[in-house]
């Protein structure tokens, strides 16, 4: 195959590949971030541990108990997400009134716990998590080799993220969450228990980032401080985005995935700024975000 | 026939009802009986405490206390959303049309709390703006029409008890005796409504009785029949 801007065909899809999967795992979190601003508006700084939680909950299933990937792929999320719902009751409905810095604050300080305490028990550096058996592998495209596994988070995420954006903007219980975002007190008083609601919808949020973290297992080691690294650059694809926004979240991830990406090839130093750069052209340029409602 | 279906069933009772918003103190001992089938005004100047009635009702405000019986049930330990489920409908004064939801979406939206409630269809029946708007955004609608909706929305669940908030205020002559009849038609199915409204003309030949409001409290209730010998109370009161 010929070669472009004196790039090999091979680098730039593999560089186009990794950009994905990364924006896969950015749309994501960027969408459990998107859907509990919108409802809780808190700015949910534990979602990198949460993320983080969720690849050691896969882990420790499988080293002390035999739980397999498979099962790891439901079963963590819901722990996790068990977890968020706890905090949330406990803890984070005390500052829905209060200005967003208390939230932040707050998911923040937990974060720095939780990831305290996993540094604690099992050290910085990380652990393997293996392939599952029937992921391992890959396929000659002709134009790039395709690992099975790194082609199965890809269409993992993104069924995933559909899934919850029809969810939200085209069944009955995603005009709940529509509604409630909007005016929480008037659904309360057409007999909708917003509480319950607020928390489920946290429990999704949450779940959301334990998935991504349970997919990210097998290709990158499972570390205490995986969700932090990851998490600055989820709210700069946030930001990019517009705050609150469900498409804008999903559509921008994978976007900044890929321009990180094409960055790899073609401009290697810049390729960990990109996104921040990005970030301040769409400050500038479009306040609100690229999907975001001007207030 | 049981006790519920008597015309003289009280469906609606507040006694000696205080509310409160953080600190300032609203309603200072509000008395009003409702019976069922019955439509009742709220009258009074802006900021005599009408709006916080019907809020207190929902339990909307920061705090309250006296007794609010709802059908024969005490309601003011009961939480905001499970007030509705005892059969009331509570159409806001700014309206609350959803701007994220489109307009059949915003009709669906209220869970039904009773059995009985007007189908889509019948809905459309009556409000026929709204069957040829269902797909626009909620908030696109006229100031008229989003108040077409607000009233529809609360019609499709049920509620036998219906609290409107200056359904009127803002909009033109002609959508105004729209829901004139609205209302006359809702009486006649044997809901029970309590109306506040500013627009005493709208109110006066539709409602069974009135209650006066100024500063948190009621000064005056006043019968349909003894309207004409109490203009001059109303006149105190209100300034029209």
């Amino acid at each position: 195959m010929t070669e472009l801007l004196g790039i090999p065909p091979q680098v730039l899809f593999g560089q186009m590949l990794i950009g994905l999967i990364n924006g896969s795992f950015y749309a994501l979190l960027s969408l459990g971030l998107a859907i509990i601003f919108g409802l809780l508006n808190i700015i949910n700084f534990s979602h990198g541990a949460q993320y983080m939680l969720g690849a050691f909950a896969a882990w420790l299933g499988l080293q002390y108990f035999g739980v397999n990937y498979w099962v790891a792929l439901v079963l963590a999320p819901v722990c996790v997400a068990a977890f968020g719902i706890l905090l949330e009751r406990t803890l984070l409905r005390r500052l829905y009134r209060e200005d967003h810095l208390y939230g932040l604050l707050l998911t923040f300080g937990l974060a720095l716990i939780i990831e305290g305490s996993f540094v604690h028990w099992f050290g910085v550096s990380g652990q393997p998590y293996a392939v599952p058996e029937s992921l391992q592998g890959g396929q000659n495209l002709g134009f790039m080799f395709l690992p099975t596994y790194r082609g199965w988070i890809i269409v993992a995420s993104l069924v995933v993220c559909f899934g919850t954006w029809y969810m939200i903007e085209r069944t009955r219980l995603g005009a709940y969450l529509r509604a409630g975002t909007e005016n929480p007190q008037l659904m309360q008083a057409f007999g909708i228990n917003v509480p319950l609601l607020i928390t489920l919808t946290y429990g999704y949020g949450v779940a959301l980032a334990a998935l991504a973290g349970v997919l990210a297992a097998p290709i990158y080691q499972v570390s205490p401080v995986m969700g932090s690294n990851l998490l600055i650059t989820v709210f700069a694809v946030v930001v990019i985005g517009g705050m609150g926004s469900i498409l804008g979240s999903i559509l921008t991830g994978l976007l900044m995935g890929l321009i990180e990406g094409l960055t790899k090839v073609f401009y290697p130093e810049a390729s960990s700024t990109v996104i921040f750069l990005v970030m301040i052209i769409i400050l500038l340029v479009r306040p609100a975000g690229l999907f975001g409602k001007e207030a | 026939m049981t006790s519920a279906n008597r015309a003289d069933y009280e469906q609606l009772r507040l006694a000696d009802l205080h509310a409160f918003y953080g600190e300032s103190h609203i309603l200072h001992g509000i008395d009003i009986k409702v019976n069922r089938g019955e439509l009742v005004t709220l009258l009074g100047r802006n900021g005599s405490g009408r709006t916080t009635t019907l809020r207190a009702i929902m339990n909307m405000v920061g705090k309250r206390t006296g007794s609010v019986m709802i059908n024969g049930r005490e309601t003011l330990d009961v939480p905001a959303h499970q007030i509705a489920r005892l059969g009331v409908g509570y159409c806001p004064e700014e309206r609350g049309i959803f701007a994220s939801l489109n307009v059949e979406e915003n009709l669906m939206l209220p869970p039904t709390v009773r059995s009985g409630g007007m189908s889509l269809d019948e809905i459309y029946d009556m409000f026929p703006n709204l069957y040829e708007r269902r797909t626009s955004q909620g908030t696109r609608l006229s100031g008229g029409e989003q108040q077409m909706l607000a009233m529809a929305r609360i019609l499709r669940t049920g509620a036998n008890l219906l609290l409107l908030d200056e359904i009127t205020e803002g909009l033109a002559p002609v959508i105004v005796q729209k829901l004139g009849e609205v209302l006359t038609q809702l009486k006649n199915k044997g809901l029970t409504i309590v109306l506040v409204e500013q627009n005493f003309r709208f109110a006066a030949p539709l409602a069974d009785r009135h209650y006066l409001m100024e500063h948190g409290t009621i000064v005056e209730e006043i019968q349909a029949h003894e309207l004409q010998d109490k203009m001059d109370i109303l006149n105190t009161y209100l300034g029209v």
